[in-house]
């Protein structure tokens, strides 16, 4: 890549805006998937009996179960929205990118 | 001799191998599973099978390393799940499960949340700027020789240390599924294996991890549905009765992660080292572009998530019929220590478990569902261990860059077979040893060396060549150091009396050091390089993002 493409790809408004919108939505699920995880890994560090709280009076299924599981299923759809929006949205404002290039 | 002429001779080879295997475990009085042994004969022709396909097929380097690029999306997400999934995670979150209850779902959780970083920071700029190997990505704008040296090293190091952890864990467990000799199970995964990557490259590792992906997961979910069954698919009335057998303990945290410093430095390991495993990042080349990619994280969370919830639902099922049943009692061993242990240990808690759900015919096919495993793991690894000997050493360090693709191709099959006499050799030499160490530090290795200077050569435009090796080889080395002087290798191997690095795993310490010493020599780095290396930045950035020039799949 040469440095005038470089210079032009930098300056198209499409790519500005991939970039952007990219790194601040890859960061928003990031943070997310990063404070769950640290959360459920340190309420098991420091206040197990937290987890340990049974679902009902006569149940000895846990609080610490259901959540367990939601974590998995969250990683699950946290991926799920990042793959939709990136397959359509994202790529689509590349491909205009690629495009722009042709054209001139 | 042409190609086809010595495969079908080392097909024969091998049925012989294990035909003679067989009758050995009959002299040596293990029980003799026919439905096991047939099942895996059905496997190993069918995987060949596919090699022979695969051989004709794979005609370039691009083809050896990356199936072609054609793979898709779904198909690699299963493949990645199939790579993931190993025998130690199927038969070891079980076990642990069985163990502990609660603690096991802890830790394959702390194994899944890795994923999705994965496909926010690393799938599309790794699928965008490499070729064959993640070194490809870390040495983009930076000095071939010193990054791709460190990266192979970093490759290699990983990829033999879990082979080890195969090899040992295929040996026990054959011998004790099928009957065959310790030595005669490790040379036959080894041999398999050999055949598998060097006649079909990954267009045949990828199938086979395919086949044994879907063979898994359904013997699985089979299993956790014929445990739910039993309690008219009613946790609640599962947990009641494991709690009556094992007590309420089961039911929450235990003492898995007791510490915070563990806590956090397991988490760190299990994150970073799964986006730093090079037999994992090889994958993202096999897909055509960006899109494929993220399809592929996609469906191997979701499988890998679903597996993992299965486990959970086996350990307790093993729990609530395997604990206490005589039937899979070691009264040898509770003879001398009481309780009650099952026979083979903890980690069997699965496999008796398919025997108490669907007798000796489904005992049979787990069996050799976990054989297939661990057949599918290993080749992954070789080929990734391969690639970095052929693609990262000889084309581009010795050669410079200047290596046709045949000859590379024909030194990665070399490697291959190279690193299969390694694993059978470590295999047998390891037998007896206590190797619980060595996959945690395999992860500490690759979060530690290879995931830093990955992810900041991706997006760290300051990041010189010196910084890279330098802090990745202080990672490297803090990460093995530590694993030397903790509780595993210090106490338990070297028989000290105490730890002089009191934890389990060193990746909290070592991640740091790496990122702190890249950070440092590249901030310091003032060289001529150093600033070309800065200003190539936003080129690299440009294509990670957008994919322009990015590789594209072969035509065929």
């Amino acid at each position: 890549m040469n440095k005038v493409l470089v210079e032009k790809i930098k300056n198209n408004p499409d790519y500005q805006e991939l970039v952007s919108k990219r790194s601040s939505f890859a960061i928003k699920l990031s943070v997310a998937m990063l404070a769950v995880y640290f959360a459920f890994i340190l309420t098991i560090a420091f206040n197990p009996s937290a987890l340990a709280a049974p679902l009902s009076a006569e149940s000895v299924t846990t609080i610490g179960i259901p959540i367990g599981i939601a974590i998995i299923i969250f990683a699950f759809v946290l991926t799920g929205i990042y793959t939709k929006r990136a397959n359509s949205e994202f790529d689509d404002l590349s491909n205009k990118i690629k495009q722009a290039i042709k054209e001139d | 001799m042409n190609v086809n002429r010595i495969f079908l001779f080392l097909i024969l080879g091998s049925i012989a191998v294990l035909a003679s295997g067989t009758i050995d475990g009959e002299i040596v009085k293990q029980e003799l599973n026919m439905s096991a042994i047939v099942m895996f004969l059905l496997f190993v022709s069918g995987t060949l099978g596919i090699t022979y396909w695969a051989a004709k097929r794979t005609k370039s380097a691009k083809d050896f390393y990356t199936a072609g690029g054609g793979i898709t999306g779904f198909q690699n997400g299963m493949a990645i799940a199939g790579d993931y999934m190993s025998a130690a995670s199927f038969l070891g979150i079980s076990g642990l499960v069985y163990l502990k209850g609660y603690d096991g779902l802890i830790y394959s959780i702390g194994f899944l949340v890795g994923w999705p970083i994965i496909l926010f920071m690393i799938a599309e700029p790794l699928r965008n700027l490499g070729k064959y190997t993640f070194a490809d990505v870390a040495s983009y704008r930076l000095r071939q020789t010193p990054i791709r040296t460190l990266a192979a090293a970093g490759s290699i190091a990983t990829v033999i240390l879990y082979l080890i952890a195969q090899m040992v864990g295929a040996g026990k467990l054959i011998q004790l599924l099928f009957g065959l000799e310790y030595e005669i199970a490790v040379v036959l995964v080894g041999v398999l294996m050999i055949l598998y990557v060097t006649f079909g490259g990954m267009l045949a590792t990828t199938w086979v991890q395919i086949i044994k992906a879907f063979l898994l997961l359904s013997g699985a979910t089979f299993m956790a549905i014929a445990v739910m069954a039993h309690y008219d698919f009613s946790f609640g009335s599962l947990f009641a009765h494991a709690t009556e057998l094992k007590g309420i303990e089961v039911m929450s945290p235990g003492g898995l992660v007791s510490d915070p410093i563990s806590a956090i430095s397991l988490a760190v390991a299990l994150m970073f080292g799964t986006a730093g495993l090079p037999h994992i990042l090889m994958r993202f080349f096999t897909v055509s572009d960006a899109k494929e990619a993220r399809k592929s994280v996609f469906f191997a969370t979701g499988f890998i998530g679903y597996f993992y919830i299965l486990t959970f639902i086996i350990g307790f099922g093993a729990i609530v019929m395997v604990f206490k049943n005589p039937e899979y009692l070691d009264l040898a061993k509770q003879a001398v220590s009481g309780g009650y242990p099952i026979l083979g240990g903890k980690n069997m808690a699965a496999i008796h478990l398919s025997h108490a759900v669907g007798g000796d015919f489904f005992l049979g096919f787990i069996s050799a569902v976990a054989f297939a495993t661990i057949l599918a793991v290993v080749s992954g690894l070789t080929l990734a261990g391969a690639s970095a000997i052929s693609h990262d050493l000889y084309a581009s360090v010795f050669k410079k860059g200047k290596a046709d693709g045949m000859s590379e191709m024909r030194v990665s099959k070399m490697a291959t077979v190279a690193l299969g006499i390694i694993a059978i050799f470590m295999g047998i030499a390891f037998e007896q040893q206590n190797i619980a160490f060595v996959v945690g530090l395999a992860f500490a290795i690759a979060a530690s060396a290879n995931f830093p200077i990955l992810f900041l050569s991706m997006y760290w435009s300051k990041l010189t060549t010196r910084g890279a090796v330098i802090g990745g080889s202080l990672g490297l080395a803090t990460a093995v150091l530590l694993v030397i002087l903790g509780p595993i290798v210090w106490v338990q191997i070297l028989g000290n009396a105490e730890a002089i690095f009191p934890y389990k795993y060193p990746a909290l310490f070592s991640v740091t050091v790496s990122f702190i010493g890249i950070w440092f020599f590249s901030i310091t780095d003032n060289s001529y390089d150093a600033k070309a290396e800065r200003e190539a930045f936003e080129a690299q950035y440009i294509r990670s993002q957008t994919g322009i020039g990015a590789e594209g799949a072969s035509e065929h």
